[in-house]
């Protein structure tokens, strides 16, 4: 299999084994075996560079940012604001000082457009379409808004290998306002047409909101190029810490969207009978922000942008390749991996069925070789009844992750299959 | 630290593959619950048939991980025949084994005092009076597998308090 390893002429490569030695947590053991870290889909680790460089901001720089003029308080803000403008390069925004939001998380990122875009666009029967792969924070915030003004939802179906079906796009889009869509699903790994998608969404009037959750930390990214209006996904999952998320958006649309939140910093002016909001992006941003975050985001940034992102995607295509013909020599029918079978398909995320050994079962005995696996629904319930399963278990990667974790999962998963044959 | 052999003990393991009770009764006349466990959507359901206040029958049907599975099956086995007070009586006891610190702290503790953060022996709970059920003792160390075990023992509780409304 060491020809999977070999590179494309001019595609740049990275070595994960000497890039884990940048990541603390990776030399923990667990129950006496060196940890495998096989859940960044759900979370990934942070190297030394986003510690320090937060830990550095706290020790030396930290005060509440757009306040004070003295000279922490003008540091602060301008370092909070290179965070803003690192980002929105990273994503190739056009104008990344006024289009990136700072939110809690991804799913607040969502919830603000259905929140804010939704509630001045949409009302009794208009349709926003959605499809069967997507993460329960870009369907839940629909449901909600459903139940409130009365949308109606539509769904791109998925086919047996994890793919949209694409055959009556059109038809689905016919009339819809908003199309929300996963460009990489968190349980399958597919990368969905997310360019050819937002084209058609476009001549059919819609604007379309992407959640790159998944797709940001593991493949070059930029938004003129995907044509979306809007796009979300979170800090923790691109080695950044908790706490904060992205909102990127079209600069046309955010200035003519309502405030989210109301409160301090998204305001210009208060007065006894209104307010006057303030210019975006700050307006959507009410509050003190998440500034130790966005300076541990900004530091992710650069961490991903000095090892290439072209040479991430390279590498989770390899490992994956590895993983998928690994796990079909040991268990061949004995195994179900969900998606699709082409690595150059999908990303580093393989959900699975293991004969009938349950998820949680399954966990837990990978634990015990201190494999760490995710078991569950993965907040995507539509999908799991799509597949006809209550949950899988999902091994995810990411750029510090090798073949020797790949081997590790397969031994485990060995043993898990004899304990509970 | 607690090993494998502490949750997958042998009896567990037997009535994973071997499920006692296995279907769903007639219902009506049988009382009928669903129960799910939303952080794995795991799902139970629980039939019962209560006659002149004895658990006449019972089954279980759904899909979950071993240790609900298991404790589905150990509960039926330990239910079937018994009258509804002794069926209630086994919850509160296999209950109290899942969640020992709670039922052992005097009532009105549990703030503070940090006794609640260490799980005590279960001076409180008859483990012997659980007979077969005690093999899921190891589970209480592996806490995130709690809701696992107690999930059909939840929807038990649901279907007898719904046989006494009937």
């Amino acid at each position: 299999m060491a020809e999977l390893n070999t590179p494309a002429a001019g595609v740049p490569v990275l070595d994960a084994a000497t890039l884990a030695k940048d990541f603390p947590l990776l030399s923990r053991e667990i129950h006496g075996r060196p940890i495998t870290y096989l859940d960044s889909a759900a979370s990934s680790q942070r190297p030394t560079a986003v510690l320090d460089a937060m830990r550095e901001y706290d020790e030396t720089t930290h005060a509440n940012v757009h306040r004070g003029v003295y000279t922490i308080a003008e540091e602060a803000t301008r370092r909070f604001e290179a965070a803003r403008t690192s980002v929105g390069r990273f994503i190739g925004a056009p104008d990344p000082g006024r289009e990136v939001v700072f939110t809690k998380n991804a799913t607040e990122a969502l919830n603000l457009v259905a929140h804010t875009w939704g509630r001045t666009h949409l009302g009794q029967g208009d349709v926003v379409v959605l499809t069967e792969m997507e993460h329960h924070a870009n369907i839940v915030p629909w449901h909600m808004l459903a139940a409130e003004v009365g949308i109606v939802l539509r769904w791109i179906p998925i086919d047996d290998t994890g793919r949209l079906v694409l055959d009556d796009l059109d038809g689905i889009l016919d009339g819809a306002k908003l199309l929300g869509l996963t460009c990489m699903s968190n349980v399958l790994g597919t990368l969905n047409p997310v360019a050819d998608l937002a084209e058609a969404a476009h001549r059919a009037g819609a604007v379309v909101l992407a959640d790159a959750c998944q797709s940001v930390p593991h493949l070059p990214t930029d938004v003129t190029e995907l044509g979306v209006d809007f796009l979300a996904f979170s800090a923790h999952k691109m080695l950044g810490p908790t706490g904060i998320g992205v909102l990127w958006g079209r600069e046309e649309l955010l200035a003519e969207m309502p405030p989210f939140l109301g409160g301090g910093e998204m305001i210009l002016d208060v007065r006894k009978d209104g307010f006057t909001p303030n210019d975006i992006p700050w307006r959507f941003e009410a509050g003190t922000p998440p500034i130790t975050e966005a300076i541990g985001l900004g530091a992710a940034v650069d961490y991903l942008e000095a090892v290439g992102m072209d040479a991430v995607r390279a590498h989770e295509i390899a490992l994956t390749a590895y993983a998928l013909e690994a796990l079909d020599a040991r268990f061949g029918d004995g195994i179900r991996i969900f998606g699709p079978a082409e690595p150059e398909a999908r990303g580093g995320v393989l959900s699975f069925a293991l004969g009938d050994v349950h998820p949680h079962d399954i966990s837990q005995i990978l634990d015990e070789y201190g494999v760490c696996v995710r078991a569950g629904h993965h907040c995507a319930k539509p999908l799991m009844r799509r597949l006809g399963v209550n949950a899988t278990a999902r091994a995810s990667f990411a750029l510090y992750n090798d073949e020797h974790d790949v081997d590790t999962l397969v031994v485990a998963l060995d043993a898990a299959r004899k304990f509970f044959a | 630290m607690p090993g494998l052999e502490d949750l997958y003990r042998e009896i567990i393991l037997d009535h994973y593959r071997s499920p006692r009770n296995r279907g769903e009764l007639e219902s009506p006349p049988a009382v009928r619950v669903e129960g799910f466990n939303p952080l794995c959507g795991d799902e139970i359901v629980v039939t019962l048939d209560v006659v002149d206040g004895v658990v006449a029958d019972i089954k279980i049907a759904g899909t979950g991980c071993s240790i609900s599975q298991s404790s589905a099956s150990l509960m039926s086995a330990a239910v079937k025949g018994k009258s509804v007070e002794e069926a209630r009586a086994l919850i509160a006891t296999f209950k109290g084994m899942m969640s020992i610190h709670e039922a052992t702290l005097p009532s009105g503790a549990g703030t503070g005092d940090g006794a609640a953060s260490e799980a005590p022996e279960p001076q409180a709970i008859d483990i012997d009076a659980l007979g077969e059920l005690a093999a899921l003792q190891g589970v209480v160390k592996f806490p995130v597998r709690i809701k696992c075990a107690t999930l059909s023992w939840n929807t038990l509780a649901q279907c007898l308090d719904e046989s006494a409304a009937v």
